[in-house]
């Protein structure tokens, strides 16, 4: 199967079959990461920059973990080091690091737009692990295996995303991604956490009743509601957010049996989700999907450096 | 001096005008309109096959002069009008520091003198410093030669503000026009909200923001009496809100920009190209083409650029940290010639009205008509000429143009101001 994108910045590039092969591909790496040396030579000699202009724990963590066990040299570029706060411009700091000769950009950016500027003045391989509100192509694919591994199936089902769906770039990746691999795509939030036309990345239902909703779900995707700040929020309270639109015991009842609560974290608990569905011993994939994080970023990587389908040796 | 104008087709529908005939000009006025007129002694140049209309006006550019000369100053802003065939711009406020005093009137009014290629009218501040707060000294500015007062860039958000600023006004036979966006539902807005802000993971600029104001100051006008100049329109409904105020004779007229017209949300693309980030936004197609039946049905009283230059360091950036604005001094006659008159939307005297007689009646500026006794300012245009936009061909000192790479079929060639040339042959003439 030809594999032929140089990047992964915009998932509405990727067909069934690439996202299939990057799911395949990520699952190929599982056993390389449960056993005692989680280590392969593969992109060795590769050199990766780690551009994170804006904090990120939890995905710059996934990105490293996974450069390291493929053994490329990596370069951690950001935080309250970068060239940006003092004055140079994204173009010339990308120039800079290109002098460096390096092969493929980890970006994370505030900024919307930012990973194909990136690429376009890079010209070397860039993934995007976050622009703004708009794309997170990696989380994405890791919430793609979770469901994959946990349905074997992604097609026909059911998926629902509740929250903050205007703010999220989660969704600016994930909603479009399952419509390609043929899921349904429900959003449960006011008009207030909307983006003004989601049919335009592909959602097609739309309510703000979650206790409707929740019957007909096979995945509930709870996002992280922005606690930081109240002048201008999009909601009254975060207890009314909680009576409304939170992932309670009580409303677990409406769900279906194999049905799965999945998070990008952090979570909020008492808050989006209560602490009896985050840490739900059946349905909670919360850790199931930091783990698949690795294994799709290794994924990637290997993919976008010029691994082929049939050529990964464990 | 004298100058005869041979051989070219001489429109101006405020005389009737349209066909081949000859123009003689002395001492910057026109001396007669007709066939095989004679001249003694003086210039004579043959014109065939061109267009010559009443010369063109822009009412909407941004100079940036005083403050921000490294985006565009008066000699070279001057010298991109005439060579997109303007005669006469109106420069906007929000300079450094903004026009709202007599000083910063004259400081324009005579640097234009000196190093100008064009007429440039300057308009002056509703409030001081652009900050909606007090009224800026309009009388002051009035004696200097200020045409009218806008608080351009941003607009004046305060309704009681607005209000004091159009009843002030009034006194000046000036009109005020408006900027329409209103900050509290815009907000930090990069693009139209909808498909594009949905696409593109920004922040939306919602039609309704612009709207609101649209109301807002027509009833104002309605109040006051003020003559009322609505800038940059973009939407449908904002154009229905217009018809329907001069529908009940209300003193509003607009203004749209070839941009909002020819370019739409949709043009912008995951490039994210900083070009195509413009205040107010690229809107739908849908309201793309009510501008365009607004032109032609009257309704729209004059095409602008909002000539809005930057410099390239400042639009190489993240899409929500460039400014807004895009050039368009160049273009616009172009593009309008392109997809309005060769497809027969609009007529000559149409885009005449448009791009000339209109924008003066707005600045109560005195008419150019093609009749002895008129001044001669002049735009000459070779219709059939195709050509196609490039950052190479700017005078502007600025490359943030939406329309790179598009091939037009007409532009400028010569233009005269008061009988003089500016540009001949689409050369600049820098001395006479």
């Amino acid at each position: 199967m030809a594999f032929n994108h140089r990047n992964l910045i915009d998932i509405t590039e990727y067909s069934a079959d690439d996202l299939m092969l990057m799911l395949r591909t990520a699952e190929r790496f599982r056993s390389v990461n449960e056993r005692r040396v989680k280590k392969l030579p593969t992109l060795r000699g590769y050199t990766v920059v780690n551009m994170f202009n804006e904090p990120s724990t939890r995905t710059r963590s996934s990105f490293e973990i996974a450069e390291k066990r493929l053994s490329c040299d990596t370069l951690n570029f950001g935080g309250s080091s970068t060239s940006t706060v003092k004055g140079e411009s994204l173009t010339d700091t990308v120039r800079t690091l290109c002098s460096y000769k390096i092969d493929l950009i980890v970006v994370r950016d505030k900024h919307a737009g930012v990973p194909r500027k990136v690429a376009d003045v890079s010209g070397v391989h860039v993934i995007d692990a976050g622009d703004g509100k708009h794309q997170h192509p990696t989380q994405a694919l890791l919430d793609l295996y979770t469901i994959w591994q946990k349905f074997g199936h992604i097609e026909g089902l059911n998926v629902g995303i509740v929250g903050d769906i205007n703010h999220s770039r989660v969704c600016g990746s994930l909603i479009p991604a399952l419509r390609t691999l043929g899921a349904h795509v429900t959003i449960v939030a006011p008009a207030t956490l909307r983006p003004a036309r989601p049919e335009v990345l592909g959602v097609e239902h739309a309510t703000a009743r979650l206790d409707e909703a929740l019957p007909d779900l096979d995945v509930v995707y709870m996002l992280r509601i922005q606690r930081e700040r109240l002048e201008g929020a999009p909601y009254p309270s975060l207890r009314e957010y909680n009576m409304l639109y939170g992932l309670t015991e009580e409303r677990e009842k409406l769900m279906r049996p194999d049905a799965i609560v999945c998070h990008p974290g952090p979570i909020n608990r008492g808050v989006e989700l209560d602490s009896f569905m985050a840490d739900h011993p059946e349905r909670s994939a919360i850790l199931d999907q930091v783990y698949a994080g690795v294994l799709v970023r290794m994924a990637a990587m290997y993919l976008l450096l010029g691994g082929s389908d049939d050529g990964l040796t464990a | 001096m004298a100058l005869l104008l041979r051989n070219a087709r001489f429109i101006d529908p405020q005389v009737g005008l349209d066909e081949v005939c000859d123009m003689l000009i002395r001492d910057g006025r026109i001396v007669e309109v007709g066939h095989d007129l004679d001249m003694p002694k003086g210039v004579e140049r043959d014109l065939s096959g061109k267009v010559v209309v009443p010369g063109l006006v822009d009412i909407h550019v941004h100079l940036r002069d005083p403050g921000y000369e490294y985006k565009e100053d008066i000699a070279s802003g001057t010298r991109a009008a005439a060579h997109g065939g303007f005669t006469d711009i109106c420069c906007m406020a929000n300079t450094r520091p903004v026009v709202d005093d007599g000083a910063i009137v004259s400081y324009i009014v005579q640097r234009a003198k000196e190093v100008g290629k064009c007429r440039v009218h300057v308009a002056g501040a509703c409030t001081k410093g652009l900050k909606g707060e007090t009224l800026a000294e309009m009388g002051d500015m009035v004696a200097r030669g200020a045409v009218a007062f806008t608080d351009d860039g941003r607009g004046v958000q305060g309704a009681g503000m607005m209000r004091r600023a159009m009843d002030y006004a009034a006194q000046f036979d000036r009109v005020v026009m408006s900027h329409c966006q209103d900050e509290d539902i815009v907000g930090a807005g990069q693009v139209n909200e909808g498909v594009a802000s949905t696409r593109l993971g920004l922040q939306g600029w919602p039609a309704a923001g612009e709207e609101i104001q649209i109301q807002r100051d027509i009833e104002i006008a309605r109040l006051t009496g003020c003559p009322l100049h609505i800038q940059h329109l973009t939407t449908a409904h904002g154009i229905d809100i217009v018809r329907r105020a001069k529908a009940e004779g209300i003193a509003v007229t607009c203004e749209v920009t070839p941009h909002h017209m020819f370019l739409t949300e949709d043009d912008i693309g995951d490039d994210y190209n900083t070009n195509l980030k413009v205040n107010p936004p690229l809107r739908t197609k849908e309201d793309a083409q009510a501008l365009i039946d607004a032109v032609a049905d009257g309704t729209v009283d004059c095409i602008v650029t909002d000539h809005a230059p930057h410099a390239d360091f400042e639009k190489d950036r993240e899409f929500e940290e460039a400014p807004f604005g895009m050039t368009g001094i160049e273009t616009s006659l172009g593009l309008v010639l392109t997809h309005l008159v060769r497809p027969g939307i609009i007529s000559w005297n149409r885009m005449i009205e448009l791009m000339a007689v209109n924008p003066r009646a707005i600045l109560r500026l005195e008419p150019v008509r093609f009749e002895p006794g008129s001044v001669a300012d002049l735009t000459v245009i070779d219709p059939d000429v195709g050509w196609t936009v490039s950052c190479d061909d700017f005078l502007s000192k600025a490359n943030n143009s939406g329309f790179i790479g598009a091939e037009l079929t007409g532009r400028a060639t010569d233009v005269y101001v008061a009988g003089y040339s500016t540009m001949e042959d689409g050369a600049i003439i820098e001395s006479h």
